[in-house]
């Protein structure tokens, strides 16, 4: 084993204990739970780190090609805004939201080969750090829009019907959901739109022309769009609210099928991803 | 020793009876003072609160200090017995232990949960310890129930979640906006409901309170009370627009406000969420409108259907609340029958035996080649020193005396008798 797989090991090891406690947390509120819970994150984020950075030093480049580091490095993404959100906003029942997803992308990332593998030729450029990090930590903001999002609408629900019971009391309120919310997609837009300038550019450089009728390309411009609507709509008409979290949710939901499906029909040019 | 209380609340006494009976201002240095000064009470603490008038006391005599606790209450307000004794609930011993537990944990509440009463009962306590009419048993017992009321407050959820219309408003607004102090008020109409919850949202923070009065008028006059602005009934719609949390109780008997008004309203505030209340019977705002995105009205049954499963919901912590309270019985009664007497002197005697034994054993370690016979008359005159010494502490805890829990507890400081508490 090398430094990277043993940290790696760790930070897994943290997460999980941290996504234990997050579940008895979400049925036993209390603060102590809550801190020793970030505090296992806090921990687990900087072991994770740390095998991000030895990978790094024994590929030679950013580790983010094969499945296993693709997933790894999403989940840090994550880890990443939760713990700025969590900072910032303090909710507390967000972790037992977050923490289970998180624990299931590092488990399925620990399964998954981790040789490291000679990069193509066409990989090598400095495109590949600049793309691949933008589109990453576009797509964790709105991995957590999604989450916040269906808080809202959860919180949304308990008010409409008049039956406010079960979470009503430790959810936030709805502005602070839909404040987040909002930040949030301000945060993955422009990162979504330079990943895909950048990929653009990669793209001309690489192959000699911006767009290629790739799949991947074709959705991430629908993603791109849905979420412009998302601002646009907002500024423009006031959609705010249900309507924000319901689209927050859809885009979300149009980044997972765009995954799947093109992993699943193994076309177009980001086959190795 | 017993400890005894005496008393009445709102559920054994009117309110016209109850404030006949408060202790309130001067009265409760001078009642607290007179009721000390009764032969049968050793000690006397008075919690006189709005719902309830009750005399904690330690007395020789239940029976009797019973009747000179309603001749003194009688005579001191005036009132004659048999008006009195229809009220008066009295407790003795460990069923006077629980109902003060109970009292200051806010179970024996009108609003179980509520978190007036202990403050009350640290008051009543703190105000009785600077007059000195109390001693160590009332002293451990307030203490105690501070301390149970304190414990059932982090176990248990019994003081989560609103209980009253007016503060259930103000928990489901804080569940809207996160900030009530960016947020105004519109009261439209005016009664005493909708000013209870007005009142309510101000001390939470709201910014500004506007009044919409069909006479406009009685409008300017309860503006000027919230220190709002009043606004034209005929405008109110239009305010809504700039308005986050409306309150209305008019007294119409019909709609005053119907969904494509607030269609229109919705749009000129660019969807921002707003609150309604409706408290008026029958209602005046078309209950359609919770239909629409961002709009959240609540009217008078809604809000009372959150205020019951609240209600519901102390109910079930009240009986974890028991449960701690049963335990804490226990360890109260533990700490009282050590301040009985047979107990202290066997502890008093087996400390000076222990004593007696370890010196001795240590001395003839060091003076080896005794003799029996200075064996014999070594120990005997360690026997004769120990026994000398702690007969006169034991005859006196043995006589009948009048102060015999302070000379148990001045003893056990004295040899250093005390057992570690809990």
């Amino acid at each position: 084993m090398n430094t990277g797989t043993i940290f790696f090991e760790l930070a897994l090891t943290f997460y999980f204990a941290a996504t234990l406690i997050s579940i008895i947390a979400f049925f036993k509120s209390g603060k102590t739970m809550e801190k020793v819970m970030l505090l296992l994150v806090v921990l687990g984020f900087i072991l994770h780190t740390i095998s991000i950075i030895a990978r790094y030093a024994t590929a030679g480049y950013i580790p983010i090609t094969t499945p296993h580091e693709a997933t790894s490095f999403f989940s840090w993404c994550s880890v990443l805004l939760f713990l700025i959100l969590e900072l910032r906003y303090k909710i507390g029942l967000l972790g037992s939201f977050i923490m289970p997803i998180i624990f299931v992308l590092m488990l399925s990332s620990s399964m998954l080969s981790r040789s490291i593998k000679a990069l193509s030729p066409v990989l090598q450029s400095y495109w590949l750090g600049i793309h691949t990090v933008l589109a990453f930590l576009g797509n964790a903001a709105f991995a957590m829009a999604f989450g916040i999002g269906i808080m809202y609408l959860v919180q949304e629900r308990y008010l409409k019907s008049k039956h406010p019971s079960g979470l009503f009391q430790r959810l936030p309120s709805l502005q602070s959901l839909d404040e987040i919310n909002y930040r949030l997609i301000t945060i993955g837009f422009p990162l979504l739109t330079l990943a895909i300038i950048s990929g653009a550019l990669w793209a001309d450089k690489a192959w000699g022309g911006y767009l290629r009728g790739d799949p991947r390309e074709v959705w991430a411009l629908i993603t791109w769009l849905i979420y412009a609507i998302v601002l646009h709509a907002r500024l423009m008409a006031g959609w705010r609210g249900k309507r924000a979290a319901i689209l927050s949710i859809i885009g979300f939901l149009t980044i997972l099928i765009a995954f799947a499906g093109i992993k699943l029909l193994k076309k177009g040019l980001h086959v190795f991803l | 020793m017993n400890i005894f209380v005496v008393g009445l609340n709102h559920k054994t006494a009117a309110v016209d009876v109850r404030e006949k009976l408060a202790f309130n201002g001067q009265k409760l240095e001078e009642g607290l003072m007179r009721i000390k000064t009764l032969p049968e009470v050793k000690e006397a603490v008075i919690l006189s609160t709005c719902n309830r008038v009750e005399m904690y006391t330690n007395v020789k005599d239940t029976v009797k200090a019973y009747e000179s606790i309603k001749d003194f209450i009688s005579e001191f307000h005036g009132l004659d017995r048999g008006s009195l004794e229809k009220s008066l609930y009295a407790y003795e011993n460990l069923a006077a232990v629980k109902h003060v537990f109970r009292v200051a944990s806010s179970l024996d509440s009108m609003v179980v949960g509520e978190p007036q009463i202990l403050g009350q009962i640290k008051d009543a306590f703190e105000f009785a310890l600077r007059k000195k009419t109390t001693g160590i048993l009332l002293n451990k017992l307030m203490k105690k129930a501070i301390s149970v009321a304190k414990r059932i407050r982090t176990e248990t959820k019994i003081a989560e979640n609103a209980v009253s219309i007016s503060f259930a408003a103000v928990e489901l607004a804080k569940k809207i906006f996160t900030d009530l102090s960016t947020k105004s008020v519109m009261l439209l109409g005016a009664g005493e409901m909708a000013e209870l919850a007005a009142k309510h949202l101000v001390s939470s923070g709201v910014k500004e309170v506007l009044v919409a009065n069909r006479t406009y008028e009685t409008g300017c006059s309860l503006a000027k009370e919230f220190n709002g602005r009043a606004v034209k009934f005929e405008n109110f719609v239009h305010e809504i627009a700039n308005t986050d949390i409306v309150i209305c109780s008019t007294g119409a008997s019909k709609y005053v406000l119907l969904k494509e008004q607030m269609h229109y309203v919705m749009k000129e505030r660019k969807h921002k969420p707003v609150f309604i209340i409706d408290i008026s019977v029958p209602r005046n705002i078309d209950p359609e409108i919770n239909n629409i995105d961002n709009v959240y009205l609540y009217d008078v049954d809604d809000i009372q259907g959150v205020v019951d499963s609240n209600v519901q919901g102390r109910q079930k912590e009240a009986e974890k609340a028991e449960a701690i309270i049963t335990d804490e019985i226990e360890t109260f009664q533990k700490w009282q029958s050590s301040l009985d007497s047979v107990p202290t002197i066997i502890a008093l005697r087996d400390r000076a035996d222990a004593i007696r034994k370890e010196e001795l054993e240590r001395l003839l370690n060091k003076l080896s080649g005794l003799g029996e016979k200075e064996k014999k008359d070594i120990e005997y005159m360690a026997n004769a020193i120990t026994n000398k010494l702690i007969h006169p502490p034991t005859a006196a805890l043995k006589e009948d005396a009048e102060d015999k829990d302070i000379l148990i507890a001045t003893i056990k400081r004295l040899y250093g008798l005390n057992e570690k508490e809990e």
